[in-house]
């Protein structure tokens, strides 16, 4: 039996570590604008050279 | 994510003659604009191009065709320059530590993939725009800019420049909170789920076994690991159940939350006797159970739109700031600041502010924004003009006679209390919800009692606690929750955003609707304007575009546009018949433009929205303005007319009442009808027990959008309405009777699940009144009853969504 005690503790684990990830995704606002991304994903870069300033960290 | 029609884009292809503006897409009605090879409507298009050529943007244009917005209505004015005074500033900037400086604003015009490409890249125009990022759901920008070489006003009139222009309104900047609200509400959901599944996937072995596992260790493991995965969600998850039901109690009134909040201590304190005093498996993933579905029940029924605003006041119509005169210099003032004998300047497109005299200029005020009446009113110096008119044609001076909050039109916005709506719309599911918990409670009171009296003490404690566990109230409320919810969803993919789950049921009351006309059932802007008849050579053209020109008539008006710019004509003897047409000699040659009979066409029938054209005496050909009213406007009006008591109200004068009084009866139209009389009208209605539904658009209509049972604030680009209970797409405005059918069946979804969920109800209640309710009857019932309540009502309004809303 000691088997399925080591099994739950290492799924809870698991699970416990995609809540985490989860909450840290709702924090950081992962689900805030689910459009623009895809679309900004999509541009061309060819003026990225031009600007090395911009960083992608939001401050708020 | 709401979808909205672009601004202006008829997507017109270069037939016959008619070339289309490379910046917009619209119609170019001459070839005065161009550059190289390419044609704008107006000067403002080709500015726009001309920005964005010289700073190499012209990516802009190879993703869409015509992605621009067009500028022919472009207010030119120095306003952003308010946003240089300190205390304003202060209200825009969301962070600044001198080497950069954060903004967000606004910009309602931004509508596709390219608008987000040339916000993207604003430091390609100018060095000092640090970064620029979109939040295109939300129509947002977040810029960061070095503001020791740009400032905030300069940045505002850089994205005005290229087409943007950000929408300045201290109201909509003032609120904030309620990001944070969705953002907690999604880690209580992601939490309580995962001690839900967790607790499910422990508790199967013991319900499987029938309360009798092997192995005794492995059982008492599982018992206190649930109670720890249980712990947050009773003491994180849930508080919001707990302050709403405490407020309440607090207010001698229950609400929804109280019956749930009461089931979630029960279920939790039932099981923690379980466990401890008891050693038996408690229900800890009943509680879960519940939590989590009822969060999950939230969130979707509180998916607001996040561009749309339904509470907007009279403030977030009026601009942000206003030019001041000052000892002969003109300075930009927050409008606040704004006192009684101020003078100000208006210009061409602004709104009054404030109620004012006027003392310098010509007034031509367009009050359509407050009354609905079309025709612009001319003012002479020293008359009074009230705020919310908008001037057209060259600048004024006015001397304010009143602060701004005390305009004519402010006072009607603070006469109107609408709160009150909210209690009027208990639903009957809702409300028998709330009783329930009373009921279950004295039920199980009289049980226990009857036990007590038989003298078994154990079974009068069960048979206390666990009815309130298992007629958990939570599977009524949520068929209601689960199906507004999913209702709302569907109405927002036909363009019609509903304020919140209580209008669905309001809807089902509704016995009279009550349109407004200007904007709502007509175009605002007259588009459809059609020439038949023999064809005029180009100084023919210009002679009637000359005549059209001086009428403010509004089919003048859209001649004048559609034959476009009229110069060097010379004109004289004009003369305007009101409600016949108007005449002049231009360039020699006598013109008349008006009804058959004045311009003298014989034998023909009197039809609505045509004006004949005459030409020394011989009719031309006539102008069609046909799609004035909006398309489906007769099948709409005809469908609803067998089961509605339909009214229209306008602000307009007459000219219509021919052609609608065959839609709606010559009795049920109302003209002329100031602000007041509209909200006086549908407080009279609702005074002889009607149910009123209103359909309007602008601030005339706004007091009695707030009044009606519903409100239903109809939108060109559902950026900017009055406050209502429903923003509505102009081109959804036929689907209103299927709005009411959807409304029915959502109602009978309810209903059907309801009555599910009673049947649940009864079969826990027969066993756990009696005391003898068996873990696994629990077990099995509770997720149970929810997983098929919400599988029925999500389906059940899907199903009815695609029949009644598609096509």
């Amino acid at each position: 039996m000691s088997v399925i005690i080591l099994l739950i503790g290492a799924s809870i684990l698991v699970a416990g570590g995609f809540l985490v990830a989860f909450i840290w995704s709702v924090k950081h606002g992962q689900y805030e604008d689910d459009y623009t991304p895809g679309v900004r994903m999509l541009f061309d870069d060819q003026k990225a050279s031009n600007h090395p300033t911009t960083s992608t960290k939001t401050k708020k | 994510m709401p979808k909205f029609a672009p601004v202006a884009n008829p997507k017109q292809q270069s037939t016959e003659s008619k070339t289309t503006c490379f910046h917009c897409g619209e119609v170019c009605n001459d070839h005065e604009f161009h550059l190289e090879d390419k044609y704008f409507c107006c000067f403002g298009c080709k500015t726009v191009y001309e920005i964005l050529r010289d700073n190499d943007l012209c990516s802009y244009y190879d993703m869409q065709e015509h992605p621009g917005i067009t500028q022919k209505n472009k207010v030119a004015a120095n306003k952003y320059s308010v946003l240089d005074n300190q205390s304003v500033r202060e209200k825009f900037i969301r962070f600044a530590d001198g080497n950069q400086t954060h903004v967000v604003f606004y910009l309602p015009t931004m509508h596709c993939s390219s608008c987000i490409w040339l916000l993207e890249h604003m430091h390609q125009m100018n060095h000092a725009v640090l970064q620029s990022r979109v939040d295109f759901p939300k129509k947002e920008i977040t810029l960061v800019f070095d503001e020791s070489k740009i400032s905030l006003g300069e940045v505002a009139a850089m994205l005005d420049s290229i087409g943007y222009e950000p929408l300045l309104s201290l109201q909509d900047i003032e609120k904030k909170p309620e990001k944070q609200l969705q953002k907690s509400r999604l880690i209580k959901i992601g939490i309580s789920g995962f001690a839900f599944g967790n607790i499910m996937m422990m508790a199967f072995p013991e319900y499987l076994a029938g309360g009798a596992v092997e192995d005794v260790s492995l059982q008492i493991l599982f018992r206190y690991l649930s109670l720890i995965l249980a712990l947050p969600v009773f003491f994180y998850c849930a508080g919001e159940f707990y302050t709403s039901s405490w407020k309440s109690i607090k207010n001698k009134f229950l609400n929804i939350d109280v019956p749930i909040a009461l089931a979630i201590i029960f279920t939790f304190t039932r099981s923690l006797w379980a466990v401890f005093v008891e050693h038996e498996g408690g229900y800890f993933d009943s509680m879960t159970g519940i939590v989590f579905f009822m969060l999950v029940g939230r969130y979707f029924q509180d998916l607001t739109y996040k561009t749309i605003s339904f509470d907007r006041d009279y403030k977030s119509y009026f601009p942000l700031s206003v030019a001041l005169v000052n000892d002969g210099a003109e300075q930009q003032i927050p409008l606040s600041e704004i006192k009684e004998g101020d003078v100000i300047v208006v210009r061409n497109h602004e709104l009054i502010p404030a109620d004012a005299l006027l003392i310098l200029g010509k007034g031509n005020i367009d009050y359509s924004f407050v009354t609905g009446e079309a025709d612009p009113v001319d003012k002479k110096i020293g008359e009074l003009i009230y705020a919310g008119g908008k001037q057209v044609g060259a600048a004024i001076q006015l001397k304010v006679i009143k602060p701004v909050a005390q305009s004519y039109l402010t006072q009607l916005w603070n006469n109107i209390n609408a709160n009150h709506k909210e209690d009027e719309r208990k639903d009957f599911v809702q409300t028998l919800g709330r009783y329930f918990a009373l009921i279950v409670l004295v039920l199980s009171a009289i049980a226990s009692i009857f036990w007590i009296v038989q003298g078994d003490m154990e079974r009068a404690a069960d048979a206390f606690i666990t009815p309130m566990i298992v007629a958990c109230p939570c599977a009524l409320l949520l068929s209601a929750t689960f199906t507004n919810g999913n209702a709302i969803r569907y109405f927002g993919n036909f363009g019609i955003y509903l304020k919140n789950a209580n209008v669905i049921a309001a809807f089902n009351k509704i016995t009279t609707i009550v349109f407004d006309k200007t904007g709502t059932l007509t175009q605002s802007n007259t588009t459809g304007t059609s020439y038949n008849g023999d064809v005029l050579s180009s100084e023919e053209r210009i002679c009637v575009a000359t005549l059209a020109a001086q009428s403010n008539h509004p089919y003048s008006r859209a001649i004048a546009n559609m034959l476009g710019k009229s110069t060097g004509a010379e004109i004289s003897d004009f003369k305007e018949f009101p409600g016949k047409g108007i005449s002049a000699k231009i360039n020699g040659n006598e013109l008349s433009l008006g009804a058959a009979e004045f311009v003298g066409v014989e034998n023909k029938t009197v039809q609505h929205g045509i004006t004949y054209v005459a030409i020394n005496g011989k009719v031309k050909g006539h102008f069609n303005f046909a799609n004035r009213y909006r398309e489906g406007f007769d099948n709409m009006v005809n469908n609803l007319k067998g089961n509605y008591e339909l009214y229209l109200l306008s602000g307009d004068n007459d000219s219509d009442r021919t052609y609608l009084s065959s839609y709606f009866g010559a009795n049920k139209l109302y003209f002329n009808q100031t602000p007041h009389d509209k909200l006086a009208f549908i407080k009279q209605l609702q005074a002889q027990n009607k149910h009123v539904m209103m359909l309007g658009d602008g601030l005339n209509d706004a007091g009695a959008l707030q009044q009606s049972d519903i409100g239903i604030a109809v939108s060109q680009n559902s950026n900017f309405t009055p406050a209502s209970d429903v923003v509505m797409d102009v081109n959804q405005l036929s689907k209103l009777e299927r709005l009411f059918k959807f409304a029915k069946a959502s109602k009978l979804v309810i209903t059907g699940s309801f009555v599910l969920s009673i049947i649940y109800n009864v079969i826990g209640l027969y066993f756990a009144l009696q005391g003898m309710l068996a873990p696994v009857i629990a077990a099995i019932l509770m997720p149970l009853s929810t997983i098929t309540i919400v599988s029925f009502t999500t389906g059940m309004t899907t199903i009815a969504a695609k029949r009644l809303l598609k096509k």
